[in-house]
């Protein structure tokens, strides 16, 4: 195969960006392609950093060939001769396996000078990350392979104009990589077959939260969130409600009850306020406080901003502070407005992906479950009970049977009654730890 | 019209730029002042305080108008009520973790900070939250580094690790810890800092400044007991009316001297004179290192930001510098004792005090080796700046002074000590005297425009004397390191190389008025300044060092000749390897 017909067959597969933004791969490889440059690079994004994502740490430890053969082959598409793998230190079976399948595909000449007899050299080195989010931005990485401090650059120019060490790189994730093979040897129709009108093949997620069979799940892309959670997932434990799934880590945004049959795909996704990001899936029950899911993701965010631009160094710390206000019943209706003007602008205004999308919890949030905000802010009330500030828990004396299993649970000896007993709440005592609340057969505890 | 001109609008204007164009610059060209923080021309061009975001048509986001070039047919806006709302929130966020102290900084009324905030009139801020804390950093001679007001644009780091290549500094932590400093976090003392003072020439606000030392000035000229002389640098002069509202490269010394006397100095003489006496000194030097085989090129030093750095990267080339003390040293050493001699004072009661364009020369003159007769060659040094500070503080309006003369006898100099102050100055002084003493005629061809001009590195070959000289005049210490590592190499064929840390020399010094970056931007600061330095000189009736009058009677009366050993006791100096880290 030419090198057009490798770009071409890519293209006509119809796979995009598995890294999160969905840009279409063969695109991506045809602008590298037309890139003039003595040296280009190839280089693979295996830093993941989601919370509770490990798709790519599976496919670096169960099949790290199939990520070498498609540097390969992207590299003789664009006309590079270096690769680079930059993966997170925190994968020491991933780099081990990398390592040895790096030193055999040289040893059995696939990797090298002279590829197949043929003037073709490809050799990749591995990077290992230190450990820091932003480096999974394609130019904070770049930045870091090349020894400096991991901040992102402006784009433009993007990768494929001016990459690593100025020249045009290609830069793609490990399970975009992990595609490739299959669809020069299946073919482009093939892969095409699988998925939705605009968003082709399968999709890997780590299902993870309150779900009853976590892991990771490979599903053609276009399947429902809820074929994942109540089918492959099996379901909410302890017979709870779903109340919302969070998809793209940090940077995506929560998808409610209401839109449990969104196909999964790039365009449904952004469409209500989310994205596919690398494949999180973190299902919640309704015990969740969604205030709460903000804050953490903006924990997160803040803690891993590289510090360069103003809009996310400052205002995803200035969000968090609200967050923070309104989840120990010390925030206003006003705190409301300022999130959603931070949000709206940091979201415009910051210098890469982290930035652009560390709002994006707050706003998805702010969009399904302002209701509960408002309850935060003006009754200072969180429902779910998890902010314990001002959570307040109480019996309903309707529902309670008197079984006293919540007293045996309560470990603070909080609970009082006896017998067959309506039980009550010590609210001096109580530390809201909310054990009596999951302990309740009758559901008759909350607030 | 030329053909590669690209054709945009921005705010409805059409626009005409040259490929490769920013959008702010293409908006400049229009009249278009969009506002910025981070940026600075050539140095820190990297879009990172998002001030001057824009939106551009058909474009998600924004775009960062200080980095994106422009494009065929490109419609830009630079004040849609998006970009007014997200500038303000930026302004406000920067604001929310700055010290806000302006009542007592140094910087207020110069800071651009200020100057956004009172553009955009930010009356309340919307988004306070914490503040990050930093500890005061005043533990060298030199230089004050308070973080508190620094807003993390980085055009410290960018002076100093690109301008420079120094990297004394850069940013440790990240997110909203982010802060800019030394390694392991120390003193800017204790690391491989030079006191060039071009970090403080970048900082947009108060987080770096001088270490002042006016009330020590004070005291003394209050002090019924004490002498105070001052001299002035020849940079100075063309400077410091800018702190008075003049134009860039005036040319002031009348009014300074008067303002000065107004001061209560009891005397005022000129650095130029000194640098004079550090022309006679170094060409001695210089023709006696080309006649004894000594140890070539020679490279000059008067800069101290470039002896400190000299001595703590390349002590092994620290032969090569002229063993002459810096103009003002040597004009210090002569004063306590031939001039204290002459006029019956005991120097232990005399106090110099140099104003010079440079902070490092606050760490020179407390150097050990600078001393002679266990007392220091110079007591005070104070910057252009905070000169101008005294004579705002002295209720004196230096505007509406009458001109009057530096004092005789130290204060008489020529052309060749005036141009000190620019890189070449010192090269193009030695240079004349060198010629004159090697043909033993009074050369009239003295104008040596090779080695003029704003480029970091001029080399040329000057004809002396039927022999040819290979030199090179250097500036900023990327430049240095480049020659410095071709004299390791043995890839140098010079005799002679000029040095100054500062990039221009000092006129652009560290302790220099501070241009904010959209003056930077606009106007060539160096060149204004370094103009009215020739022009000066033009001016002189007396253009050679070795022509001038005081210098013959000082050496005939006290100093015997160049290079005599009294000459060396009271002129030259040592160096020493210096630790990077302590």
């Amino acid at each position: 195969m030419s090198q057009d017909e490798v770009i071409e067959v890519i293209k006509q597969s119809g796979l995009r960006g598995r890294g999160g933004a969905g840009f279409p791969t063969g695109k991506k490889w045809e602008f590298t392609k037309a890139s003039k440059d003595s040296q280009k690079y190839v280089v693979c994004n295996a830093d993941e950093g989601d919370p509770g994502a490990f798709m790519d740490r599976s496919i670096l430890e169960g099949d790290p060939h199939c990520v070498l053969e498609a540097m390969a082959i992207a590299a003789y598409a664009i006309g590079a001769n270096k690769g680079y793998i930059y993966v997170r230190a925190e994968y020491p079976i991933a780099v081990k396996r990398l390592k040895i399948a790096i030193r055999q595909a040289e040893d059995y000449g696939i990797l090298g000078e002279n590829i197949f007899d043929t003037d073709f050299n490809f050799d990749i080195e591995i990077r290992l990350g230190a450990g820091a989010f932003v480096c999974g931005e394609e130019t904070a990485l770049l930045e870091s392979i090349e020894g400096k401090r991991g901040q992102p650059r402006v784009k433009p120019p993007y990768p494929a104009q001016s990459g690593l060490w100025g020249k045009p790189t290609l830069i793609n994730n490990v399970e975009t990589y992990a595609n490739i093979s299959q669809i020069i040897l299946k073919g482009s129709e093939w892969f095409s077959s699988i998925g939705t009108e605009t968003s082709k093949g399968t999709k890997v997620f780590a299902l993870g939260g309150n779900v009853n069979n976590i892991g990771l799940v490979e599903v053609p892309m276009g399947t429902t969130l809820r074929e994942i959670v109540y089918d492959i997932g099996g379901g909410i434990p302890n017979g709870r409600d779903f109340k919302a799934a969070q998809t793209g880590g940090p940077s995506g945004g929560c998808i409610p009850k209401e839109h449990l049959d969104t196909p999964i795909d790039y365009e449904s996704l952004k469409q209500i306020g989310s994205m596919m990001g690398s494949g999180g899936l973190i299902v919640m029950d309704d015990t969740k406080c969604m205030v709460c899911l903000a804050k953490f993701y903006l924990e997160f965010t803040v803690s891993e901003s590289c510090g360069k631009c103003t809009p996310c160094r400052i205002g995803t710390k200035r969000m968090l502070e609200i967050l923070e206000r309104l989840c120990a019943g010390e925030g206003s209706e006003l705190d409301i407005y300022k999130l959603e003007k931070l949000a709206a602008n940091i979201q415009k205004s910051s210098i890469c992906g982290l930035g652009q999308s560390a709002p994006n919890p707050v706003i998805s949030t702010l969009k399904y479950f302002r209701e509960e905000f408002r309850q935060h802010a003006i009754q200072k009330e969180c429902k779910a009970l998890e902010c314990k500030a001002m959570s307040k828990i109480t019996i309903n004396e309707e529902k309670c049977k008197g079984c006293g299993l919540c007293q045996k649970h309560c470990p603070v000896n909080a609970i009082e009654g006896t017998g067959r007993e309506i039980r009550m709440i010590n609210q001096d005592k109580c530390i809201k730890c909310g054990t009596c609340l999951t302990n309740c057969p009758f559901h008759a505890i909350g607030n | 019209m030329d053909e590669n001109l690209i054709t945009l609008t921005i705010d409805g204007q059409k626009v005409k730029a040259k490929e490769g164009t920013t959008i702010l610059q293409a908006a400049k060209q229009a009249g278009i002042d969009i506002p910025t923080l981070c940026f600075l021309k050539d140095i820190n061009e990297v879009g990172d305080c998002r001030m001057c975001i824009v939106e551009v048509e058909g474009r998600r986001g924004f775009a960062t108008s200080c980095i994106q070039t422009v494009e065929e047919g490109m419609v830009v806006h630079t004040h849609t009520p998006n970009v007014l709302e997200a500038r303000h929130v930026i302004l406000d966020l920067i604001i929310s973790n700055h010290a806000k102290d302006c009542l007592t900084c140094t910087r207020s009324g110069n800071c651009e900070l200020q100057t956004l905030a009172v553009k955009f009139n930010v009356l309340n801020v919307e988004f306070e939250g914490e503040r990050t804390k930093h500890k005061v950093d005043n533990i060298s001679p030199s230089i004050e580094r308070d973080f508190n007001k620094c807003i993390l644009c980085r055009r410290c780091i960018a002076a100093c690790k690109n301008v420079q290549k120094i990297g004394a500094i850069d940013c440790i932590s990240r997110g909203f810890e982010s802060c800019i400093s030394t390694v392991g976090d120390k003193s800017l003392n204790d690391v491989n800092c030079t006191f060039c003072g071009q970090c403080i020439e970048a900082c947009p606000t108060g987080a770096l400044h001088e270490k002042e030392t006016i009330n020590d000035v004070w005291v003394k000229l209050k002090d019924k007991d004490t002498y105070v002389i001052v001299q002035t640098a020849p940079a100075v002069r063309v400077a410091l009316g800018e702190e008075f509202g003049m134009d860039i490269g005036t040319n002031v010394t009348g009014k300074m001297v008067t303002a000065l006397k107004r001061l209560g100095f009891d005397k005022i003489f000129d650095t130029n004179t000194g640098a004079d006496f550090t022309i006679m000194e170094e060409a001695n030097e210089f023709v006696q290192r080309i006649q004894n085989n000594g140890v070539l090129p020679m490279i000059t030093s008067c800069s101290p930001g470039w002896v400190r750095y000299i001595e703590m990267n390349y002590p092994e080339l620290l032969p090569h510098l002229s063993t002459c003390k810096s103009p003002h040293e040597m004009l210090g050493a002569i004063l306590k004792t031939y001039y204290a001699k002459k006029e019956g004072i005991d120097p232990k009661n005399i106090y110099v005090v140099s104003v010079m364009p440079c902070i490092a020369k606050k760490f020179e003159r407390q150097r050990d080796e600078l001393k002679n007769n266990d007392l220091y060659n110079v007591d005070n040094v104070i910057t252009t700046r905070e000169l101008s500070r005294m004579i705002k503080q002295a209720n004196i309006e230096f505007n509406k002074l009458e001109d009057s003369e530096f004092d005789l006898p130290l204060g008489e100099a020529t052309g060749a000590g005036a141009i000190f102050g620019t890189t070449g100055g010192v090269m193009e002084a030695a240079l004349r005297t060198a010629q004159d003493t090697l043909t033993g005629k009074d050369l009239k061809e003295i104008d040596f425009k090779e080695v003029r001009g704003g480029k970091g590195i001029k080399k040329s070959k000057v004809n002396i004397a039927g022999k040819d000289l290979k030199v090179v005049a250097a500036s900023g210490l990327a430049n240095a390191k480049e020659i410095l590592e071709e004299i390791k190499n043995k890839k140098a064929d010079y005799q002679f190389v000029e040095i100054m840390a500062c990039p221009g020399g000092c006129v652009m010094g560290g302790g220099q008025p501070i241009k904010s970056s959209k003056i930077q931007s606009e106007v060539d600061v160096r060149k204004l300044r370094a103009d009215a330095l020739y022009s000066i000189d033009e001016k002189s009736v007396i253009r050679k060092s070795h022509e001038n009058p005081v210098i013959n009677k000082v050496y005939d009366e006290f100093l015997e000749k160049p290079g005599s050993h009294i000459a060396h006791e009271l002129l030259h100096t040592s160096y020493k390897e210096r630790e990077k880290y302590i």
